[in-house]
C-alpha cells in the first residue's frame, strides 16, 4: 500500500495534496500497489467525503483532539500510529513547508530519512529512482532507497498536476490515534501585510534578483516594467534586503503567479523561485550565468550583463511603441 | 544559556560546477567554499539570542573534512565562543539520518539549551538534518523559522515561522529546542579584526567518530545536468546588447506583448 498525506487547514484542502494524489497513483499503478489517503484531524474531517471521491482504496481519517491545529508533534504521534497500524511500501507528500517541519521526524521515529523535494520518478526493478534538485537547482541527481519499507518521498509542488487525479469511490474510516505531549504552542496564523499588489491579475512581470546589485539599479529595472506596461516584482533575497516590499516577493513563500510574460533579470533560479513562476506564458531570462537554472525553464535568454541589456530593451520598447 | 549552531561548508554559490569522474557529486578538487548561507543566519541569530540574554555560550558544530575549520574560524571570528569539529573528511557520502545521528552523539552530552541550524544546506539540499537531529535529541523543533522574539526567553522561547504563500504563526516552544533558520532573518554581522585576533586562541575540539552504517540510506546513483523542460532560444550569441535587440524584436512578433 502506498499512504499519501492530505494536507488541510479546518478541513480545507490544500491543492498540493491533489498532486501527492497523483503522485501515488502514479506510483501505485507502476508498482502495483493500492493507495490510501491519510487526513490528521480533530474531527470527522469535512474533507474526508471530497478526497474519497478520488480513486483511492480508502481515505483514514487519524483523529484526536490535538489535531484540530498543526504542530509537528501531534502530527508526528498520528503519522507514525497510522504508518505502523497500515505498514505501507511507501509514504508521499508534497513537499510543502509542513511537510518538510514533520515528515523527517516521522521517518526518523521509524529509522528511516525522507526523499524530500523529488521532481520525478522511474520504478526499476519494482523500486524507485527518485530525481531530485541539488546545487540550488544547478544539477540533478538519481537517488534510490536502502532498506526496508516504508519509503518516504515527497515531491516538489508542480512535480504533478492536481487535475490529473483520477476520480473513483472510496471508503472512508477513522482511525483514533493517542496523541502525547505537544511540546510547543501554536497562535492564529496570519499575513504580515495585506499584499498592495496582487501579481496574480499582472500580464508581463519584470521580476529582479541578486543580480541587480543594489537598491539603487532597481530603478532601471521599473523603468523597463514601465514601458512595457508591467508590475515589478522580486526574488526572495531582494525582499530580504528590503530593497522591495514583501509582497513582490514570487517563490514558495510569496505569490505563484501566471503572467503572459515574466522576464527574470539577475535571477538564478532557485527552486523555491521558480516554483512561484514556471506557469508563466511566456519566460525570459537574462543572466551572466549561462549554467542558472532559470535558463532550464526560459523560452528566450541572454547570457550577459542586464546592465548592458536592459537600457537597449527599454529604447527598442520605446521605437518599437513609436 | 548555551546554544549550538550547526554551520556546514558548501561549494560557492557561483562556482561553476563539474561533475565527478564517478558522476555521483561534483569535483570538488578546483571549487571554492563558503558558509551555507542560511547557517550564517543561524549563527547571528544564535549570538543575539545570547546577547540578549546577557549570559551564556555559543558553540558552533560542523561536520565535515579539515576544510571545514575555515566555516569555524570565521565563525568564531564573528563572536561564537568555542567550536567542535566533526572530522569526516567523506563527508558528502553521508546519508541526512547518518549526519543528522553523527552530531547528535558528539553534541548530547552538551545539553545545549538551544540547536540553530540553517533551513537547508545550498549543496545536497536535504532540509531535515536539524528536525531529525531533534528527533534523536529527543527535543522539539520548529522548521523555517524567520524571527526569534527575544524578549521572550525563559524557560520557553516564541519565534515565528514561516508558512507558504505569505502566511507566518507564531510557535512558544519550551526549551531545549531546536530551530532551523531562514535566510534574510537578520543582518549577518562582519568578523572585526578583534574578532579575528580573539578567535586565534578559541577552543575548536575536534571528534571522530564513527559513522554508523545505515541501511535505510539514500543513496545517490548519479548526478547530471538539469534535463531541460524548454528549448530556450538564447539571443544575442553571449552579446547582451545585440540579445536585447533581438528580444525586443521577438516580444514584439512572436509574443506579440509590445
Amino acid at each position: 500500500m502506498i499512504l499519501v498525506f492530505i494536507e488541510h487547514k479546518d478541513c480545507v484542502l490544500n491543492k498540493t495534496s491533489l498532486e501527492a494524489i497523483v503522485a501515488a497513483q502514479s506510483i501505485g499503478k507502476d508498482l502495483g500497489l493500492k493507495v490510501a489517503a491519510v487526513l490528521p484531524c480533530d474531527k470527522d474531517c469535512a474533507l474526508a467525503q471530497e478526497i474519497a471521491g478520488y480513486s483511492l482504496e480508502k481515505v483514514i481519517v487519524a483523529k484526536n483532539e490535538k489535531l484540530g491545529t498543526y504542530t509537528p508533534d501531534g502530527y508526528a504521534d498520528a503519522w507514525e500510529q497510522v504508518i505502523r497500524a497500515t505498514n505501507p511500501q511507501y509514504v508521499v507528500m508534497s513537499h510543502t513547508y509542513q511537510v518538510r517541519d514533520f515528515a523527517p521526524k516521522v521517518a526518523a521515529r521509524l529509522g528511516r530519512e525522507v526523499v524530500g523535494d523529488c521532481i520525478r520518478y522511474k520504478a526499476e526493478g519494482g523500486k524507485l529512482v527518485l530525481s531530485r534538485r541539488i546545487f540550488l537547482g544547478k544539477l540533478d541527481a538519481d537517488v534510490t532507497i536502502g532498506g526496508d519499507a516504508p519509503y518516504f518521498v515527497t515531491f516538489q509542488s508542480g512535480a504533478f498536476r492536481g487535475e490529473n487525479a483520477e476520480n473513483g469511490t472510496a471508503a472512508v474510516e477513522t482511525m483514533n490515534v493517542m496523541v502525547g505531549d505537544i511540546r510547543m504552542t501554536p497562535e492564529a496564523p496570519f499575513q504580515e501585510a495585506k499584499a498592495t499588489v496582487d501579481l496574480t491579475k499582472s500580464e508581463i512581470i519584470v521580476a529582479v534578483g541578486r543580480g541587480i546589485k543594489s537598491q539603487e539599479n532597481i530603478a532601471l529595472a521599473q523603468q523597463l516594467a514601465d514601458v512595457l506596461g508591467a508590475d515589478l516584482a522580486a526574488s526572495r533575497p531582494i525582499c530580504d534586503s528590503e530593497w522591495l516590499p514583501i509582497d513582490r516577493q514570487i517563490g514558495s513563500s510569496g505569490q505563484t503567479v501566471a503572467p503572459k510574460v515574466y522576464i527574470a533579470l539577475g535571477i538564478s533560479g532557485a527552486i523555491q523561485h521558480i516554483v512561484g513562476m514556471k506557469n508563466a506564458g511566456t519566460i525570459v531570462a537574462i543572466n551572466k550565468d549561462s549554467e542558472a537554472p532559470i535558463f532550464d525553464i526560459a523560452d528566450y535568454g541572454i547570457v550577459g550583463d542586464l546592465f548592458d541589456a536592459v537600457p537597449v530593451m527599454v529604447e527598442e520598447i520605446k521605437k518599437a511603441k513609436g | 544559556m548555551k546554544i549550538i549552531v550547526l554551520m556546514k561548508q558548501v561549494a560557492n554559490k557561483d562556482a561553476v560546477l563539474r561533475i565527478g569522474g564517478d558522476e555521483k557529486w561534483i569535483n570538488e578538487a578546483d571549487i571554492s567554499q563558503q558558509t551555507n548561507e542560511s547557517d550564517g543566519y543561524a549563527l547571528e541569530e544564535a549570538l543575539r539570542t545570547v546577547e540578549a540574554k546577557g549570559e551564556g555560550e555559543v558553540v558552533v558544530c560542523t561536520l565535515g573534512p579539515q576544510t571545514a575549520k575555515t566555516v569555524i574560524k570565521d565563525a568564531l571570528a564573528r563572536g561564537a565562543n568555542r567550536a567542535i569539529h566533526i572530522v569526516v573528511e567523506d563527508s558528502k557520502t553521508l546519508s541526512a539520518y547518518q549526519i543528522a545521528k553523527t552530531i547528535a552523539d558528539a553534541i548530547r552530552d552538551e545539553n545545549a539549551d538551544l540547536v540553530f541550524t540553517g533551513l537547508q544546506s545550498d549543496d545536497a539540499s536535504y532540509g531535515q538534518t536539524g528536525v531529525i537531529l531533534a528527533e534523536l535529541l529527543g527535543i522539539p523543533h520548529a522548521t523555517i523559522v524567520i524571527e526569534v522574539d527575544r524578549a521572550s526567553l525563559g524557560d520557553t522561547l516564541r519565534v515565528k515561522r514561516e508558512l507558504e504563500s505569505g502566511w507566518y504563526q507564531w510557535f512558544t516552544y519550551k526549551l531545549p529546542s531546536l530551530l532551523t533558520i531562514q535566510s534574510g532573518i537578520s543582518q549577518i554581522r562582519y568578523a572585526s579584526l578583534k574578532g579575528i585576533m580573539a578567535a586565534k586562541s578559541k577552543e575548536i575540539r575536534e571528534v571522530t567518530p564513527s559513522v554508523e552504517a545505515f541501511a535505510s540510506a539514500a543513496k545517490i546513483e548519479k548526478v547530471y545536468m538539469p534535463l531541460k523542460t524548454k528549448q530556450t532560444q538564447i539571443l544575442g550569441n553571449g552579446d547582451a546588447k545585440a540579445g536585447a535587440v533581438e528580444l525586443v524584436e521577438r516580444l514584439r512578433t512572436e509574443v506579440r506583448v509590445i
